[in-house]
């Protein structure tokens, strides 16, 4: 019996990897998925921290596309290691503070190390030629083949047959006959061949998959980096960057008010790590203040949260103010007017 | 045959399965391993990782904000 090789698919949960996966399913390759969680992904459970969500099927796209294909799904962490990737890419960022290139060269990288580990023959990726501007472009298909050391390992069946000859094809694990050709932003032929495999519900064509590549996600992560003099981050303030109302009033300390029920719930989590302004007299968001404001500017504040309270109108309204390791303590204010709330204050 | 326990609380997931996957993937067939966790998103994450790699929900217990639930390694 001639041997069944194996290779790891990297599945991001989008349409292009879930078929790329398919087509080597379909040449009786035995084909399990790594999906690498960043950070930065977006899940539809993210989404679901905000109530108004709440009702929308919540599922991870990686799971469903690794429960579609019959595969099994490895989901691997990088959280850490891609705090690099991001703050230097050495091919710097796309459109928004997504390094793509960067970002494709790391993971094919860790999928190498993760087939030797596990024995595995060779890697695919759902990549198509032309259909990103930054990292799928013709000239940077090799880049990413060369800089991730992968080499002729790395098979990409989408489009291949523009591509020169992998291992696989050339030693006849796979049949490059059988391999497409696709290339281009035109998404019809991928939905065609989806229809032809019976994928129906899958995860929105393009993009959408990194918060990344989100220009108010972005934003603030500069924000973010400017106010403390350094391009760092921790999985904490890449998560509530994702959620509430952002307000910078001066350079070394923002609000983070909570837009709606489900947003404050989840950022109760984080009221023993964080300073945090409540209304006490009238129902109000839930605010953490991040960086070092002292009493003035908690004061000051308290002003701005009583704005977003239902107590907005009124001549006074009660906030507590908590800070880690103190004793809380509760301010009476007079809300902040509209006009008060500085456009430029809005991150 | 040993019973262990999981606290993913405040986790967003993926991270709950994730911790969930190398947690099991230490285990040996036949133990079990409870999960308390706070995302919603686990209650389709946890079981669909399950299913696709074998393993078992022995049964699903929301309380209050906490949702537990308990695997067993096949
Ligand atoms: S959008 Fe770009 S940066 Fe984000 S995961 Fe995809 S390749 Fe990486």
């Amino acid at each position: 019996m001639s041997k069944q090789y194996k290779a790891a698919a990297l599945i991001s949960g989008g349409l292009d990897s879930l078929l790329a996966a398919k087509v080597m399913l379909e040449q009786g390759i035995h084909v399990e998925g790594i999906n690498f969680y960043t950070g930065f992904c977006v899940e539809g459970h993210t989404a679901a921290i905000r109530k108004k969500h709440q009702d929308k099927a919540k599922r991870n796209n990686a799971l469903w596309s690794a429960e579609q294909l019959g595969i099994k799904l490895h989901i691997v962490d990088i959280v850490e290691e891609y705090k690099d990737v991001l703050i230097n890419p050495k091919h710097g960022y796309g459109a928004n503070m997504n390094p793509c290139l960067d970002c494709k060269i790391f993971m094919v990288k860790k999928a190498k190390q993760w087939i030797e580990e596990n024995d595995f023959d060779f890697i695919i990726t759902g990549e198509v030629m032309g259909q990103r501007p930054m990292s799928q472009r013709k000239e940077v298909m090799p880049v990413v083949v060369n800089e991730s050391g992968a080499g002729d390992i790395l098979l990409r069946p989408l489009c291949a047959k523009n591509l020169p000859k992998t291992r696989p094809e050339i030693e006849g694990w796979v049949d490059r006959d059988k391999l497409l050709a696709f290339h281009g932003r035109n998404r019809k032929p991928q939905m065609a061949l989806a229809k032809e495999f019976g994928f129906e519900d899958y995860a929105a064509p393009a993009g959408g998959c990194c918060f990344l590549t989100d220009e108010n996600y972005s934003t603030k992560l500069v924000d973010l980096w400017q106010a403390r003099s350094s391009r760092d981050y921790e999985m904490d303030d890449i998560m509530l960057l994702k959620i509430g109302r952002h307000l910078r009033p001066k350079p070394y300390f923002k609000l983070i008010v909570g837009r709606e029920e489900g947003e404050n719930k989840f950022m109760q989590g984080y009221t023993k790590t964080y300073t945090n302004i409540k209304t006490v007299s009238h129902a109000g968001p839930l605010c953490l203040i991040d960086g070092p404001a002292d009493k003035d500017d908690l004061l000051f504040a308290a002003q701005m949260v009583a704005r977003y309270s239902q107590g907005k109108n009124e001549d006074n309204v009660i906030l507590s103010i908590n800070q880690p390791n103190a004793e809380p303590y509760e301010v009476s204010v007079k809300p902040l007017a509209a006009s008060e709330i500085k456009q430029e204050w809005h991150v | 045959m040993s019973a262990h326990t999981l606290d993913v609380r405040r986790l967003l997931c993926p991270m709950p399965v994730i911790r969930t996957q190398n947690k099991v993937n230490e285990l040996q067939a036949g133990d079990t391993l409870v999960v308390s966790c706070t995302d919603p998103g686990v209650l389709n994450d946890i079981p669909a990782w399950c299913r696709i790699n074998g393993h078992k929900i022995l049964s699903t217990k929301e309380h209050d904000d906490e949702i537990i639930i308990e695997v067993e390694v096949c």
